[in-house]
């Protein structure tokens, strides 16, 4: 009872990252809350999966194992999580915003009757005070997330119905050992229980999975551009200098839906988050949905014509003027003065 | 096969994605004036997934259903210009500050009202929110099956359907039987622009309440065109449980919102003239950030 629980994503027997990076917030919240963290997993052939998330510090690991289990599908996994959190009752259930959390969180929400937030960028405990009802709720998960097109920032609470749910990207928060031995309580639930065989009429015939081959995430550099690069045209200037310093290039949600850059290039509260050694913003304004991805960044340049741009406030150097000028010009200095 | 019925779920949505300076007010509320309201991008490709079945299976009908204020009737006619065969808009005081789950607690009602149903196509999630949460949220409640991230639908049978999944990581070809909820990416193709024919032929189509506000010169057509009547549809038309609805249905409540205050750190300030730009990559490569 009351609880947290983080549901952990399996891919050929690897738990994900944003699953890890989860398990390590649940885990200060957890200690927090004074409450136990337990982690589900969901799949087939899992033999000593539990040995990869128990370093993170789940003090229980429920483990559903069946082959048709994996790949994913809708049905028999909210199917397990429905039935277990109505057994279980945690106050708070964390997954990945994922194509499978995002599939998954809100069938589980809808059949709890459970508050979901998406795409939270910050999770705290806190306390509120509902002064028409006159009544304080203690200890409650306060979601926070940028919202109306990252103009604001907005902090949901579900005050009433348990369990309090978020989906978090991957990359938002960080994933940390605490302990390789960690003590842990493994829970193997009985497939039969939880999930019938009308929760597989939804029939995976053929995938194919690619591995990115875009790494954003790990790179040290990262040359991104906004709307503001003005073409597709254009952002080829971005991959030059990326190209000179072994930087990758991202991109704005706005130059992504303009069509000048890929979808997987996109930085932001739903894009990728990033905390490269240095950041190069080129045209990007710096809405709080794309500053929410790269704000961690060590050292950020931007270059707007825009000299009030928002993004420069974040800046350690703003350059104002236009990048088809000065990019050439730091690609020319650069390839001139190292070997 | 004989045809499918069909219904979009389809939302009118600030236009957020090219959003100005005007678009906060100087209080720090969003100052939805200056915001043009738009049809769901994912949505519209949600609408050519449907018609395309439409134009394969002949007798397919497509019915629009928006919840929303009364211009959201406004993405009715977009559809009807396009190829769907009605629309209904669901419209209520009683829905106002619904959360996703009270907004597909909603819906849910108010589809059980529309009779039987082979297909429900959604965007994958509206640009004013992105949560993605209402469409598997729909299909949750009526008890169906759902498929998301769809961006192709490859076949259609009376056994079920076939469907491409596009992921962050691969693609998916994913089969079901009907009935069935989907929810499709903006990877699927464009929806068609709107048919001369039908513009014409829809371009008076009206809600009850707009129609109040139509010139007298066009009010004669309701009754003998009874394809310009857009369904508005009320609480009362549905069956509900008045604590599900609204603000009171919904579990999520905003605690608290922020505007966003940006303190400027001391940046340095550069032009593009050469020296600047020098220096500062002197600087870079002598700290080792590149290089």
């Amino acid at each position: 009872m009351d609880n947290l629980f983080v549901y952990c994503e399996v891919e050929d027997g690897v738990v994900a990252d944003v699953s890890l990076e989860l398990l390590t917030k649940g885990r200060t919240l957890a200690n927090e809350l004074k409450c136990q963290l337990e982690a589900v997993i969901i799949g087939a052939n899992l033999k000593d999966i539990e040995k990869q998330v128990i370093p993170y510090g789940a003090d229980v690991v429920h483990i559903i194992d069946d082959p048709r289990l994996a790949p994913y599908t809708t049905a028999p996994h909210a199917a397990v999580l429905i039935k277990l959190f109505q057994e279980e009752k945690p106050q708070i259930a964390l997954m990945g915003a994922t194509p499978i959390g995002r599939d998954l969180g809100p069938r589980v929400s809808s059949a709890l009757h459970s508050g979901l937030t998406a795409d939270c960028t910050s999770l705290e405990i806190g306390d509120h005070e509902d002064k028409k009802a006159g009544k304080t709720y203690k200890n409650l998960l306060y979601q926070i997330r940028p919202a109306f097109g990252g103009n604001i920032i907005a902090w949901i609470i579900n005050p009433d119905c348990r369990p309090q749910m978020a989906t978090v990207r991957e990359g938002v928060m960080r994933k940390q050992i605490i302990n390789a031995n960690y003590p842990s309580k493994v829970n193997h639930l009985e497939v039969s229980k939880y999930v019938s065989d009308t929760d597989f009429a939804v029939q995976i015939i053929e995938r194919h999975l690619e591995k990115r081959k875009i790494n954003i995430k790990g790179a040290s550099i990262v040359v991104s551009g906004g709307y503001g690069v003005g073409s597709k045209e254009n952002f080829k200037l971005l991959y030059e200098l990326a190209d000179v310093l072994g930087a990758e290039v991202g991109a704005s949600r706005a130059a992504v839906d303009a069509g000048y850059a890929e979808h997987e290039r996109q930085i932001g509260q739903t894009g990728i988050t990033v905390r490269p050694k240095l950041y190069i913003a080129c045209g990007i304004s710096g809405q709080v949905q794309h500053r929410a991805g790269m704000e961690e960044s060590a050292q950020i340049i931007s270059i707007n014509t825009d000299p009030d741009a928002p993004i420069n406030s974040l800046a350690d150097y703003v350059i104002t003027g236009d990048i088809s000028e000065i990019i050439p010009k730091m690609i020319r200095y650069y390839k001139q003065n190292t070997k | 096969m004989k045809g499918l019925r069909i219904i979009v779920l389809a939302k009118q949505v600030p236009d957020t994605r090219n959003v100005g300076k005007d678009a906060m007010k100087a209080d720090g509320t969003v100052n939805r004036a200056v915001l043009p309201a738009i049809f769901n991008p994912e949505d519209l490709n949600a609408l050519e997934l449907a018609l395309r079945v439409k134009d394969e299976i002949p007798g397919t009908t497509v019915t629009i259903l928006t919840m929303g204020p009364g211009r959201a009737a406004e993405i009715i006619r977009e559809g009807l210009y396009r190829g769907a065969d009605g629309g209904i808009l669901l419209t209520d005081r009683a829905f106002a500050g619904s959360d996703t789950l009270a907004t597909s607690y909603a819906l849910c009602q108010a589809i059980k009202e529309m009779g039987k149903f082979d297909l429900i196509v959604a965007g994958r999630q509206a640009i004013d929110g992105d949560t993605a949460q209402v469409g598997p949220q729909v299909a949750e409640k009526l008890g169906i099956n759902q498929i998301t991230y769809v961006e192709a639908i490859l076949q259609v049978e009376k056994s079920g359907i076939k469907v491409r999944r596009r992921l962050d990581n691969g693609v998916e070809t994913v089969k079901a039987p009907l009935p069935l909820l989907l929810t499709v990416n903006s990877s699927a193709p464009d929806c068609r622009s709107r048919n001369a024919k039908l513009l014409m032929k829809y371009k008076h189509a009206r809600t009850v309440t707009e129609r109040q506000n139509a010139a007298e010169d066009y009010l004669y057509l309701y009754d003998s065109r009874p394809f310009l009547n857009i369904h508005e549809m009320t609480v009362n038309e549905i069956q509900s449980v008045p604590d599900q609805l609204g603000l009171t249905g919904s579990p999520t409540k905003v605690k608290r919102i922020e505007n966003v205050i940006l303190q400027a750190k001391d940046a340095k300030r550069l032009t593009a003239a050469d020296e600047g730009i020098n220096d500062l990559m002197k600087e870079l490569i002598e700290s080792h950030v590149i290089g």
